[in-house]
This record gives structure tokens, sequence and C-alpha cells, in this order.
């Protein structure tokens, strides 16, 4: 029954996402990539709990790589997004060099 | 399910509608960078209460999230704006290598999983090793390390084929017995074949085409996490992967209609490596070369220029001095616009940023759809770096092998100024019509160095 629910989210949430995406300018299309690449680190939630105490030495090393990678995916991501938008001013505010 | 763990799962609800508010915040460029913020909020939260449950094991969680953070930051302060889809594809690569690390923890751990959890797993291990080892080599064409054209070989598809058809039966004897000795070894090749189809599935696409292919990855680093998401039964991490995985989707398809070509052919024709010889080559005519000053006469008296710039601006660094004309432009009273064609620069939308980052207001740049129209009306265009995404052939010759792709419309500006390092064909080896029209003049030069001449010209003209 839970495999049903699980895939009952899934499709609403791709029709959502086909909805949202869909009314995203060209222009911000490279900002929407990376920060939708940010939002895809969102493996690090998983990852993280599955760094439990009971855990140990195989299972913690692939728990830790997978922190790993996916904060640099969610930080870096993130990180790097703000700072492509930070630069997209209206023509008052951009007079300044 | 205990008080705490559903708090948690609550909080998870709030995340996914952050999420949600960010990306549609993001459909305006005035409120994208606070739907950005929004959105990195969403993550946040979902970071901190999941760190609340209990029994986790915080020395390896801040051991990985510290080196994780500086890792992220330095690479995103670093990278220049030129170097962004290599950024992304790494990126995209690092959450594909962690859905199939996470799989791989938690088969290794609850090996006894049902025949449902079992096929997720294998989902998010093989996409998300598919995702990374393609990003990996996406990365490696786009930054130069690796050969950028298209490496072609005999029996490509067979092989392609093959590797995907053990996957799919290797992950069919191991849904069915997961928790048995050869269970395991069934996932470790799964592993392997899913490295492995990573990169012979993405080193045949010429680096031309890697827009598309970024945008696919992007999509596939959604899914796996989606099918990690299936395997430790969280919602927050199917809602999130669900809504990357549609938006590269999406990303994908308009690409692959900005290119007029259909993914299967991007993905199985190496199109970067096979140089369509047939382009009409023969029409040619006279072609009307101009020196600065004729250029610095037909801007100074235009009441309206457009700006069509293409990636070699980008790789003659030449975006500042183009705005530095732009706004010597705009003192003298014309109206000054960029229209950039959706697959100028390496990846959707790089275009746009690179004329942020020198300083273009983000009100002057114009999507293909909204310039066409008004073209007509247009005194000047100005085109520079560009050439296939300006080519009327597209419009009007049927035997041409890029009739069909969608273009900005310049011919049908009064006049047209091309600004051109030489007479070679671009990228997809078709010789441009546009330069042969009564009403285009050819300005030869290298980019930067000819938008100087030009400043120079309306510098001393004052």
């Amino acid at each position: 029954m839970e495999a049903v629910y699980l895939t009952f989210v899934f499709v609403l949430a791709i029709f959502l996402g086909f909805e949202l995406i869909s009314k995203v300018p060209s222009i911000l299309h490279t900002p929407l990539m990376s920060g939708s690449n940010a939002i895809s680190g969102i493996t690090l939630i998983g990852a993280l709990a599955s760094l439990q105490t009971d855990h140990h030495g195989f299972t913690a090393f692939l728990g830790t790589l997978a922190v790993i990678f996916a904060t640099i995916n969610v930080v870096g991501g993130y990180a790097v997004t703000n700072r492509m938008l930070e630069m997209f001013k209206k023509k008052d505010e951009g007079g300044a060099k | 399910m205990n008080a705490t763990m559903i708090g948690i799962n609550f909080a998870y609800v709030v995340s996914a509608a952050l999420f949600i508010f960010g990306l549609k915040m993001l459909s305006s460029p005035a409120t994208a960078r606070r739907g950005n913020l929004v959105s990195a909020l969403g993550m946040l939260l979902a970071i901190v209460v999941t760190l609340l449950a209990q029994g986790l094991d915080y020395k390896w969680i801040i051991l990985g999230m510290a080196v994780g953070t500086v890792i992220g930051l330095v690479a995103a302060y670093r990278v220049e704006m030129t170097a962004m889809p290599e950024m992304v594809a790494l990126f995209n690569g690092f959450g594909g290598i962690a859905s199939l690390l996470l799989a791989w923890s938690e088969y290794h751990q609850y090996p006894d999983m049902s025949t449902f959890i079992a096929i997720v797993a294998f989902l998010s291990a093989f996409i998300g090793g598919v995702t990374f080892t393609g990003s990996m080599v996406a990365y490696g064409k786009l930054a130069g390390r690796i050969n950028s054209k298209a490496i072609l070989f005999k029996g490509q598809h067979l092989l392609n084929a093959a590797i995907l058809l053990l996957a799919i039966a290797a992950a069919a004897l191991f849904s069915m017995h997961p928790d048995s000795g050869g269970g395991y070894a069934l996932f470790l090749l799964i592993i392997v074949l899913a490295l492995t189809f990573g990169v012979t599935s993405t080193i045949p696409i010429g680096g031309a085409d890697m827009p598309v292919v970024i945008s696919l990855l992007n999509s596939y680093s959604g899914l796996a996490a989606c099918a990690a998401g299936f395997v430790i039964s969280n919602n927050i991490l199917i809602v999130a992967g669900a809504l990357v995985g549609a938006s590269g989707i999406i990303l994908t398809n308009i690409m692959c209609k900005a290119m007029n070509r259909s993914l299967a052919n991007v993905l199985f024709s190496g199109f970067g490596a096979v140089t369509q010889a047939a382009g009409g080559g023969a029409e040619q005519g006279e072609i009307r070369p101009a020196t600065a000053e004729d250029v610095y006469y037909i801007l100074e008296a235009a009441d309206s220029v457009v700006f069509v710039p293409g990636y070699g601006l980008a790789v003659a660094q030449a975006q500042h001095v183009l705005r530095e004309l732009g706004d010597l432009l705009e003192e003298n009273g014309t109206e000054v616009s960029y229209a950039i064609h959706p697959v100028a620069g390496r990846m959707p939308g790089h275009m746009n940023v690179l004329l942020a980052e020198a300083n273009v207001p983000y009100d002057q740049l114009v999507e293909m759809d909204d310039i066409n129209p008004r073209m007509d009306s247009v005194d000047v265009c100005v085109v520079i770096g560009a050439n296939d995404v300006v080519n009327p052939a597209a419009l009007e010759d049927e035997s041409s092998p890029i009739y069909g792709m969608p273009i900005i419309e310049t011919f049908r500006a009064k006049t047209v100024i091309v600004l051109k390092r030489s007479m070679n064909p671009g990228f997809a080896g078709i010789q441009n019509a546009l330069f042969f029209r009564p009403n285009t003049r050819m300005f030869f030069g290298d980019a930067k160095a000819s938008l100087q001449a030009l400043i120079t010209e309306f510098k001393g003209g004052d």
C-alpha cells in the first residue's frame, strides 16, 4: 500500500513540476538549472538519516561519502545560483559600475 | 511512528512548499533571487529537522557536511561565469553519485528488501551511476579536458543496448532475491554497468550538443533522488526529485526544439563528428565589407539597434566592451536591446548570465519570440559571434540541414551588420545566406577589437 501512496505523491509532483517550470522565462534558464540542481541534492536528507549510531563500518563509510557529495551539490548549487541572480539587475539599479 | 517522526514529516511538508514557492518566484528576474533563498531555506529546514531524529551518528555527519560545505562554497565562488556549464555538470554528477551511495548503503544495511524496494534501489543506483559518469564526461568535454568532438566507434549502439539489457536482466534477478549472496554480486554488477553506461552513452555526443546533455543529466539527477526517496520511503526526496526531473525534461525539450533536432537524434547520431558536407555552400553572392567608420555612421544614425550575441562573443571575452558600446548608443538616444537565441551559449540561458555579468540590465534582454514579430521596425541588427541561429536558410532553403530551426530573423531588419573573424562557416558547416543579402554589411575582425574600434569612433566623433 505504501508503494501506491508514494507513487501517488510522485505523479502529482511531476505534474506540479511541469506547471511551475514552464513558467520560467528563458532568460533565467541557467539559474533555474543550477537552482534545481541544488534541490536535487535533497538526497542529503536520506544520507543524513542513514548515518545511525548502530550502523558501522562499510555502511557508515558509504553514508558519509553520500553526505559529502550531496552537501557539495546543495551548498555549491545554492551559492552559485545566488551569485548569478545577484547580477540580474534592472536598468535603474544597474547604472553603477 | 512516534511524535518526533511525525513532527519531522510535517516539517518536510513545509520544506516542499518552500521549494515550490522558490521555483514559482523564478518566473521573474525581479523575484528570482529571493526565490532561490526561499528554496535554500526549505533545504535548511529539511536538514535541521532531519538532524533532530534520534540515534544519529553525529561525528560522521559533521565531518561529511563540513567537507562538502567547504568544497561547495569554494567551487561556487571561484567559478567563472563562462565555465558555468562545467560547474553545473559537476554538481549534477555529485548529486547522482550521492543517490547511488545512498541506495548502496541502504541495501548493505537491510539486504532483506521487498521486491518493490529492490527495484527502486536498482533505479536509484543505476540512474545515479549513469548521472555521475555521464556528467563527468560532459564536464571533461566542456572544460576541454577530453576531446569535445563526438567519439564514435563501430557497434556503439549495439554495445549500449547490450549494457542496458544486461543491467535490466541483472535487476530482474536481483529484485527477486536481494538478500542472497548472489544478490550482492548482482548489485555490484549493476553499479559497474551504470558507471560504464554513463560513459559509453555520453562520449558519442559532440561538444555543441552538450546543452541538451546537461539538461537531460539534470533531469536524471532529480529522478535518481526520487528513486532514493522510494527506497527509504521519504516524501520530501520524492517531491523534490520529481520537481527537478520535470525541470530537466522541459529544458531538454526546449533545447532540442531550438536546435531543430529530436532527442533521439542528439543522443544517437553524433552530430558534431560528421560535418554535413551537403550543406548548401552553393548559394554565394557578393559580400559587402564595411570599415569601423562605415559601421559607426550606420549605428550613429539608427533609432533602434538590436545586438544578437552568440557564444563567439563570450569566447572573445567581449561582453563588457559590447555593453560599453550599448551605453554609448543609449546616450546617443538610440533604443538598444539584446536578442538572445535559446541555444546561444553552452547551456540553456547561458548568454543571459554572461550579459548580466557585464551589467546589461535584464529589461534589455529580449527573447527570440518577442523580437521576431517587431524585427521589421528595427533599424540595425548587429550580429556578434552568432551564425547558424541567424541563417535565413533555416526558413527558406528546404535542402539545408538546419531547415526548420527557429532563428532570430535579423535579415528582416533594415540593415544587418555581421561582426565576424572570417568567412568560415559555423559549427554545422553551413554557408550563411545572411552574409550575401543586400542589406547585410560584413565587419571583419576579432569581435573584441572591432567593438573597441567602434567605441573609439564614437568617442572621437562627439
